[in-house]
């Protein structure tokens, strides 16, 4: 009897805890959307270092 | 059977929490032919939005896509180009979001995927550009 009361506590504190997890797994995914959409929004803008257009007098830009 | 029922629950309920963090921390996909296909299709028309964007006749607004703020800097003839280049971009941005969530295995986070990109495309937008606030003001950035 003893067992079984433990059981049902048991699974009360898994369900709870497990319900919590869930709801961080739907949980909408904030900081990795951003980096995404930084990605594609530099790419589409042309910010990245390699699509800019090489300056005059740049030391580093190849002849 | 009640015995049997709790062992049960107890089993799903470690699955369930073990499985729910493995989920947690990753990326989100954007490297499929859909998605690689619209960005390359927005990298296009954004070239010949530049101009109008720097003109402050199209700015970005901030549901995530763009409109045609100030018709008066476009010339008469031009327009109709102009609308179609920004009907375009709205049509390739709603597919975006669509499919980046899709990619994901999560279409029901369309909406957040895109509100996420409204802040982002203003975030990333160079000084001169206009952009809705979130009243929907034209402010210029």
């Amino acid at each position: 009897m003893h067992d079984r009361g433990l059981s049902l506590v048991t699974a009360f504190l898994m369900t709870v805890v497990a319900g919590a997890c869930v709801t961080i797994n739907i949980y909408f995914p904030a900081a990795a959307a951003e980096r995404a959409a930084d990605r594609i929004i530099d790419e589409v803008y042309q910010l990245k270092p390699d699509a800019a257009k090489p300056k005059a007098g740049d030391a580093t830009a190849p002849k | 059977m009640a015995h049997r029922i709790w062992r049960y629950l107890i089993v799903l309920a470690l699955l369930t929490a073990f499985g729910a963090h493995a989920a947690q921390e990753a990326n989100l996909t954007i490297d499929t032919p859909a998605v690689a296909a619209l960005r390359k299709g927005l990298r296009e028309n954004f070239q010949q939005l530049r101009p109008l964007f720097e003109s402050g006749a199209v700015g970005l607004t901030r549901d995530g896509n763009i409109a045609l703020r100030d018709a008066s800097a476009i010339p008469l003839a031009q327009r109709a180009q102009v609308n179609a280049l920004i009907a375009q971009s709205n049509q390739d941005r709603a597919a975006l979001y669509r499919e980046i969530a899709i990619a994901n295995g999560r279409p029901e986070w369309e909406n957040e995927i895109r509100s996420t990109f409204a802040q982002r495309w203003i975030e990333r937008a160079r000084p001169g550009w206009y952009y809705q606030d979130t009243s929907g003001t034209w402010v210029k950035k």
